[in-house]
């Protein structure tokens, strides 16, 4: 699973981890954040409005998230698939807690998923994630930038409030979720070798033996 | 006679809504609880028009109803069938949606909010599936504790026959037909009722729910509903 704020680079880094899985042959599924079908229409719809409570919006995106988790994460994780996350609960437990839910309560309410193998958290320094989003689209939507909080009239501003608040609590669940840190600002290059090396022991035997023979070329000529 | 209102604060069954600026209200929350065919919207109806003719001021509020994503839900129900979880966190979604944009500014104004149903048909929908009943506990702990709960108790075999008169039909998921019960609709019926009546027992003295003999004539039952409502109001202004 990867976790972080927008902007953090992510998406990118879990792409390649696909790619990655894929061209061993492995059994992949990918799923993102509020992406469920079912729910997508509802929730977008409450969005535009600007009319949901904190915790509305929690339960729909656990809505969101439910669906997907049974329809496809818990099946597939039984079948022994590689399930990759852009995003995982860890988001709800930033994003809800920021808006005003109480902690305790969104753990609750998610209690029922599973604990990843891997958390990957993506450390970023909220102005180098602001400047990466900004630089490929030119607005913020609303509620990503927090405007719903009323942190601030500018929505720049409250973007930067909203996201170095997730932050924080992104930093307070690091120890006690045993996130695996990425720092963000590396070249992707090298965050991507970085997250190979944790997901190696995860592989199944023999594939394992191959991927570490090729990862140190001096080892294959004994 | 009449004292004027004291504000009460709202108690909820967990966590509560930390973001809510006004904790306290006037107004009083009494739920009616009962399956389809129990009587409960006619029994809502007479209450109402006691209690408005006694100059207070009356809201009804239902499950389902929420202008945001009531629509959603029913159109979610025929597409794909969904998971037990995330029917659950659905409807609680919903009953949320309504909580916080109707039952509380309605309690706030001073209003005797008369909800026909509230999260007890919500939670023992969900233990007849399989879902934990602590897990739906805990989930409904932004929900406010009402002043009163009351359950209409009506055996199945009668029921089944009241919803066939006035519907014709039997609802889907109030038939249980999704957890394929019995391939015979009115075994199913009987069985999923069953199952839920035997969850509000089980939720009968944890959320203090009183139990009213739903088979009995609509004006007997009435008279037992009104006089609790009565004596209740009667005792908030008189100490």
């Amino acid at each position: 699973m990867v976790e972080g704020i927008d902007g953090s680079g992510k998406s990118t880094q879990v792409h390649l981890l696909d790619k990655w899985l894929r061209s061993m042959d492995l059994k992949v599924f990918f799923t993102e954040w509020n992406s469920s079908d079912v729910v997508k229409e509802i929730t977008s719809k409450g969005k535009k409005k600007a009319l949901l409570t904190p915790t509305t919006f929690s339960l729909l995106h656990a809505t969101d998230f439910a669906d997907r988790y049974e329809r496809n994460i818990a099946p597939l994780l039984e079948a022994g698939y590689f399930v990759l996350a852009d995003r995982y609960i860890y988001t709800a437990f930033a994003r809800d807690v920021v808006r005003g839910c109480s902690a305790q309560w969104v753990r609750k309410v998610y209690s029922f998923a599973a604990v990843p193998d891997i958390t990957f958290y993506f450390r970023v320094p909220p102005d180098v994630a602001m400047e990466r989003i900004l630089e490929g689209r030119p607005k913020l939507k609303y509620y990503e930038a927090g405007m719903d909080l009323n942190l601030s009239n500018d929505e720049y501003e409250s973007y930067r409030i909203f996201q170095s608040r997730i932050v924080e609590q992104y930093e307070s669940m690091m120890q006690k979720d045993r996130f695996a840190v990425v720092d963000g600002t590396l070249d992707i290059e090298e965050q991507q070798e970085l997250m190979r090396r944790h997901v190696m022991p995860l592989l199944p035997p023999e594939i394992m033996a191959k991927q570490q023979r090729a990862a140190r070329p001096e080892a294959a000529y004994r | 006679m009449t004292q004027m209102l004291a504000s009460r604060p709202l108690k909820f069954y967990g966590e509560g809504i930390s973001y809510l600026k006004k904790t306290e209200s006037k107004g009083s929350l009494i739920v009616v609880e009962g399956p389809d065919g129990s009587g409960r919207s006619t029994q809502i109806d007479m209450v109402t028009g006691k209690l408005e003719a006694d100059g207070h001021a009356v809201i009804t509020t239902g499950l389902k109803r929420s202008e945001l994503i009531g629509a959603g839900i029913l159109e979610a129900k025929h597409k794909l069938p969904l998971g037990k979880k995330t029917l659950a966190l659905f409807y609680a979604a919903d009953f949320a949606d309504q909580l916080e944009h109707k039952i509380i500014p309605a309690l706030h104004a001073g209003y005797v909010v008369l909800a026909d149903r509230y999260i007890y048909t919500l939670m023992a929908r969900s233990s007849v599936r399989g879902i934990g009943r602590a897990w739906s506990h805990d989930l409904f702990g932004f929900a406010i504790k009402p002043d009163l709960v009351f359950y209409l108790d009506v055996p199945p075999e009668e029921l089944f026959h009241r919803v066939f008169q006035k519907y014709g039909s039997l609802d889907y998921y109030e038939s249980g037909a999704d957890m394929g019960l019995s391939d015979d609709l009115y075994e199913s019926f009987v069985q999923y009722q069953r199952g839920i009546a035997k969850e509000f027992r089980a939720m009968e003295t944890k959320y203090g729910i009183v139990r009213i003999d739903g088979g009995k004539a609509v004006p007997m039952v009435y008279a037992d509903l009104q006089k609790r409502i009565d004596d209740y109001l009667r005792n908030l202004r008189n100490p």
